[in-house]
């Protein structure tokens, strides 16, 4: 009776989505082959390759968002393991200001880090490198919901209390416990977190635009005002390194299955 | 309570002082004080302060000149019609993915999907409409190929969007690029909410003849609405607090909050940097009210979603 025309809705709806995910990208995908009149080609891959610019940006970028996520996770698995073996009624006020970052939206962060590390005591924005300190403090800030709730989520799977007991009953000191059990039971989730924060720094634009650093997101703005195909092509480089990032979580996280059977027999 | 023995304190540390806990938190709220607490503090003391560092209410004048005035009107706009049109696109992929039985492929596909393209965004994202809705876009080429012989015998091409006034580099640009990433979040958002509403009671409803508008009326909608509207106002924040996309598209020619105050960290265009803070003050006043308003809704909705 009504099942039929449901279907009938849910596919047209279906359909409405995918058309709507797929277009742009096939639009992009084209419009990027078209830089030589009558042929399709790479030539606007190829002049964005040949830009020594665009691997300055990339280095500094990858660079930017590797030693993020080492800091980032550093502070974070501490943390949240503390929370978890130690203070669980701390987590009302951690939810709070891990989402802090979505109500401070990005611009209103940057303004506010330059308005309180562009003169002392605190003085960053003077010299390049203490520049990138703030830089790499930001992108932590903007990557912090996304980090947190992997690691929240990772550490909620796992007993950490008794496995804490269990290890300090055998003499392990609070760093070896991190070191030999906590992270690696968290791997997964550690990798998750990594990957989004390595995509969001990547792809940053307001704290590289506003504290001047040579990075991917302003070269892509500045190629987007004076190129026409390039911008198509840059699009189409980073959509490829977003799916990477995630196509690997996904590959490691189904090797993860596998493997956990040995982890528990360790 | 804080001086029990030494020996047993050492193995589990539990007798200490109850504070002494929060010792762990130290590096976490030492970082976040200094990145997140202090920045916005000094913003916020920025607003109410004149030039000469005394208390004011001035710097809130800026609400009504008239230049600033437009660019929180620009930006409710974009946020409200992105949030709506994203938010009932999203609204009835998310029901026909639950209920509406589509086909398993197309499930799975558009779940993965949304997981990616709520996260995009920034500049590629623009990139990616210029070259599917720009003057020379894949589809724009396509509509205007759309030719045939009018009533004289003249060829009309009357689909192409920028005979009709649309240009990408307006607010319907802006819509359609950050419905991009929008109706993918409420499909994120709606789902589980979708997922409580419970096959039995609509099947109650048509057992005791209910028509399908008066379940929607007095069952689905009134245990939905509170997922709704929650859900709508976080993608309203979305698009309030979004930057990248706007600037690249249009390169800062439509006049949103954040391109304000981007301009206004670039040189002082408003003749007293007060008056900036005041705005990114508004802003993030602007946030708080969606992103609170939606977990407090989020709160009324999960009563229906555990039982």
């Amino acid at each position: 009776m009504n099942g039929k025309r449901s279907n009938i809705f849910a596919i047209f709806w279906g359909m409405a989505a995918l058309l709507y995910f797929f277009v742009p990208l096939y639009g992009t995908f084209d419009f990027s082959l078209r830089m030589e009149r009558g042929v399709l080609g790479f030539k606007a891959y190829e002049l964005v390759f040949a830009d020594p610019r665009f691997w300055q940006g990339f280095r500094y970028s990858f660079t930017m968002a590797i030693i993020t996520i080492v800091i980032s996770v550093s502070i974070f698995v501490p943390t949240v393991y503390w929370m978890y073996l130690k203070i669980p009624k701390a987590r009302p006020i951690m939810d709070v200001i891990t989402i802090l970052p979505f109500i401070i939206p990005g611009i209103v962060l940057v303004f506010g880090l330059i308005r309180t590390f562009s003169r002392p005591p605190f003085q960053l924005t003077l010299r390049s490198w203490t520049t990138d300190i703030l830089m790499v403090a930001g992108y932590i800030i903007i990557s912090m919901p996304y980090m947190f709730r992997a690691i929240d989520v990772g550490m909620r799977s796992i007993d950490v209390r008794t496995l804490t007991e269990a290890a300090q009953s055998l003499g392990s000191s609070w760093f070896e416990v991190l070191k030999d059990i906590i992270i690696p039971n968290l791997r997964l989730a550690i990798l998750g977190g990594a990957l989004i924060s390595f995509a969001t720094v990547m792809g940053e634009l307001i704290l590289a635009d506003f504290l001047v650093r040579p990075a991917l997101g302003p070269y892509m703005v500045r190629i987007g005002l004076t190129k026409a195909y390039e911008p198509a092509a840059l699009a189409i480089i980073s959509y490829a390194m977003t799916w990477f990032s995630l196509g690997l979580l996904q590959f490691f996280s189904g090797r993860s299955e596998r493997q956990k059977q040995f982890v528990i027999e360790e | 309570m804080s001086q029990e023995s030494a020996g047993s304190k050492r193995k589990v540390g539990r007798e200490r002082h109850p504070l002494w806990n929060w010792v762990g938190f130290l590096p976490f709220f030492l970082f976040i004080f200094l990145f997140l607490i202090l920045p916005s503090l000094n913003l916020f003391t920025g607003a109410f302060t004149n030039q000469a560092g005394e208390f004011t209410l001035e710097n809130l004048n800026i609400l009504s000149n008239p230049f600033t005035l437009k660019s929180y009107i620009v930006s409710l706009q974009v946020s409200a019609i992105t949030a709506l049109v994203g938010g009932l696109f999203g609204f009835f992929v998310a029901y026909s993915l639950t209920h509406g039985g589509a086909p398993r492929w197309m499930r799975s596909m558009i779940s993965t999907f949304s997981g990616l393209a709520a996260n995009f965004g920034g500049v590629p994202l623009a990139f990616s409409f210029i070259a599917t809705l720009g003057q020379l876009g894949f589809v724009t080429v396509i509509l205007k190929g759309i030719c045939f012989n009018g009533a004289n015998g003249v060829e009309v091409c009357p689909f192409n969007p920028y005979d009709h006034g649309f240009t990408l580099y307006s607010l319907w640009g802006i819509v359609f690029a950050y419905t991009y990433f929008q109706f993918p979040l409420m499909i994120i958002t709606i789902t589980p909410a979708l997922e409580g509403l419970r096959k039995e009671w609509r099947e109650a409803a048509t057992n005791m003849g209910a028509t399908p508008f008066q379940y929607w009326r007095d069952v689905a909608l009134p245990v939905l609405m509170p997922s709704i509207l929650g859900a709508m106002l976080l993608l309203f924040g979305n698009a309030f607090g979004a930057y990248a996309t706007a600037r690249a598209l249009t390169g800062g020619s439509i006049f949103l909050v954040p391109i304000a105050i981007g301009q206004q960290i670039r040189g002082d265009v408003l003749g007293n940097p007060n008056e900036g803070y005041a705005l990114a003050f508004g802003m993030v006043i602007v946030m708080s009210v969606a992103i609170v308003a939606y977990s407090l809704l989020q709160r009324q909705a999960s009563r229906w979603i555990k039982s």
